[in-house]
């Protein structure tokens, strides 16, 4: 595999006014991406993962500029995209695409396949204008899809086929980068392996590279080369697949690998519960983003922001993580500064209290 | 085989969704008497109205309507005068039918051209947002916070009274509804996952807003346009009332209703009979928007 950079993001960071009053002033920003870099190596599959809020929509739709990002470079093989006049980035935009998670949403219900496919290839003049109509025949075929279906709408297809139709509206313009915002998560399971192998064969035979969003960590496992954590707009953990799943060292994605249901009943390995619900990204913590949360949390997480960095000395390839204390932790040096299970109010992801439902439900 | 493979490409063979749609559209029209009653009135009245506009001359089955006749004048209604005859002996049956292309070209007219101004400003403010939004609302603001006639009396004083100024002034008056509730449907639609792929395609803005935004507000458009019509036709005949609007001998709706004010008391029907067609011409046009509003989206019932 080529190590060659496709893209590079450094300091992305992208703010949402907040208006108000009478004036419509900005009172205040939703900072959703705040400071994040990373790259995507050719031929790659780099996923990012993190709860529902923590900006990893927000950070693909600012590499594609469908949202203008507040600060930061991105670099396309060497090209600088923000920096791209406006015709000059719709050239850009054939090599990289999108494809969403709503595929009820995402195609135009007044247009045929055809019409869909042909408007890509027009858009970016792709082929010459008569073999088009065959081209986005050699395309469905690939994304598996009967070639008589070519002239119908999108309402006569199911989820699973629209995707399909989302993904071939992207390949019909060559590109290299496909960003697959929560490609999968409006699918059905099965359908779900299905679009995801077909994914990968796609990244086999036209060698594309794969910017991955998702919150199903079990998906991320299967398709990815790194993984991205994200957390509240910062990246917390950045590395090799295989070192974050066998290895985590935030306690977030710790937390996150905890909920990871295990298909064995008599593995009753820890879950660990986090506490409260994530801090509004309008005013985000100090410190480590984190800290409201964690139950390693020091005075020095209130007050210092962790950098991201190479901690564990003893792995070669790439794992970076954000946290005063991973290697302590770890190391067993550094324990908990409150116990979890001992926490009074067990708090679900809804932040429901657990314990008083099963008592509630005792009672009854 | 050939002609099993032959039926199964006749069974997949696309309906559609436009077709289909409209003919669910006409299925649900049809169930609704209402807007039924106010789409055959129209369509009738759209009728008359072509003979009116054909003869420029007020003739019309051989009876001039502009012809004066005093010895005939202020009659009741009558076998020679089915509506009776006004202050200077003309046939109010006669120039109501006149008058009727007059009345609904005034406010096909003035709300064809309020859309025609109105919608690409609600797209453009709705589409680009920012300051381009602010400054085209807030004129759009200023513009409703007069009331509708009072707008139209203002414009009329300053152009002078003729058909055509009134239709402007009333197209200027209809702007800001037009333009609100465009901009509202196209916030709603540009945030659609498919015109952000478009966008992420490199298409140009001209595209997306035709090819993408523009038909998927149309229902919108077109309930208003419908209602707006029946507004435009009150406003009309309000201006000709207040002799602003259309000038005499014309045969507009609201002039035969001045004309008649003196004679209230001795021959009602002058009044009467006018008054009466823009109560049935309105109400048609509303009823049948209604009605096309709730066939078009049977979700927004309000």
């Amino acid at each position: 595999m080529t190590k060659n950079t496709l893209l590079e993001v450094e300091g992305l960071k992208q703010y949402f006014p907040i208006k108000g009053g009478f004036l419509g002033r900005t009172v205040n920003h939703v900072k959703a991406v705040d400071d994040i870099s990373f790259h995507i190596n050719e031929g790659e599959t780099v996923s990012v993962v993190g709860e529902s809020g923590c900006g990893k929509s927000t950070t693909g739709r600012a590499i594609l500029r469908l949202d203008e990002p507040t600060e930061g470079k991105v670099t396309f093989q060497g090209t600088d995209v923000l920096a791209l006049s406006k015709s000059e980035m719709r050239k850009m935009r054939s090599d990289m695409q999108i494809i969403f998670q709503d595929p009820y949403a995402s195609l135009n219900p007044r247009k045929t396949v055809k019409m869909t496919l042909i408007e890509a290839m027009t858009i970016q003049n792709i082929g010459e204008p008569k073999e088009r109509e065959q081209r986005a025949l050699e395309i469905m075929e690939t994304v598996g899809l009967q070639k008589h279906q070519i002239d119908r709408f999108p309402h006569e297809f199911s989820g699973g086929q629209r995707q399909r139709i989302g993904i071939a509206r992207a390949l019909a313009v060559n590109p290299k980068l496909i960003i697959a915002d929560e490609a999968v998560s409006a699918l059905d399971v099965s359908i779900q392996a299905q679009v995801l192998n077909l994914l990968q064969r796609l990244q086999r035979e036209m060698g594309l590279t794969y910017l991955f969003i998702a919150h199903d960590l079990g998906v991320v496992r299967h398709i990815s080369d790194r993984i991205i954590v994200m957390y509240l707009g910062k990246i917390v953990e950045m590395g090799d697949t295989k070192s974050i799943f066998d290895n985590p060292q935030h306690p977030y994605t710790k937390a996150l690998l905890s909920a990871i249901p295990v298909p064995d009943p008599k593995n009753k390995s820890e879950r660990i519960f986090l506490r409260g619900d994530v801090p509004s990204p309008i005013d985000p913590p100090s410190g480590c983003r984190f800290h409201t949360r964690c139950p390693f949390a020091t005075d020095k997480c209130r007050t210092e922001i962790p950098v991201l960095e190479h901690k564990d000395e003893t792995y070669a390839g790439q794992h970076d993580v954000a946290c005063h204390y991973a290697i302590d932790i770890q190391e067993g040096r550094h324990k908990p500064t409150h116990e979890m299970k001992n926490v009074r109010k067990v708090l679900d992801e809804e932040g429901q209290d657990i314990a008083e439902t099963k008592e509630e439900l005792n009672q009854r | 085989m050939a002609v099993a493979s032959k039926e199964r490409v006749r069974d997949t063979k696309p309906v559609n969704p436009r077709i289909k749609s409209f003919k669910e559209f006409f299925k649900r029209l049809r169930k609704n008497k209402s807007a039924l009653i106010g789409f055959y009135v129209l369509a009738f009245l759209l009728l008359v109205s072509i003979f009116g506009a054909i003869d420029a001359n007020y003739n019309l089955l051989g009876v001039n309507s502009n012809a004066t006749s005093l010895t005939e004048k202020l009659e009741g209604p009558s076998a020679a005068h089915w509506f009776g005859t006004d202050h200077l002996g003309r046939d109010i049956f006669f120039r109501i039918l006149h008058g009727m292309y007059i009345t609904l070209g005034v406010g096909f007219a003035a709300t064809f051209m309020g859309a025609i101004v109105g919608v690409p400003l609600g797209i453009i403010a709705g589409y680009y947002g920012g300051w381009l939004d602010t400054i085209i609302m807030r004129v759009m603001d200023v513009l409703l916070a007069f009331p509708g006639i009072l707008l139209a009396l203002a414009i009329v004083s300053v152009l002078g009274g003729s058909t055509i100024n009134v239709t402007i002034a009333i197209a200027i008056g209809s702007l800001p509804q037009f333009a609100r509730i465009v901009r509202g449907s196209t916030l709603t639609t540009k945030k659609l996952e498919y015109v952000d792929a478009i966008r992420a395609l490199g298409a140009r803005d001209g595209k997306i807003i035709f090819q993408h935004i523009l038909p998927n507000i149309m229902s919108p458009i077109i309930v208003n346009t419908t209602l707006f019509i029946a507004s435009a036709i009150l406003s009309a005949a309000g201006l000709s009332f207040l002799g602003l609007g259309v000038q005499p001998p014309t045969p507009e709706w609201g002039a035969m209703l001045n004309d008649g004010r003196n004679y209230m008391y001795q021959a009602g029907h002058i009044t009467f009979f006018p008054g009466m067609m823009i109560v049935i011409v309105v109400l048609a046009f509303n009823l049948f928007g209604d009605g096309l509003r709730d066939a078009i989206d049977p979700k927004q019932k309000n």
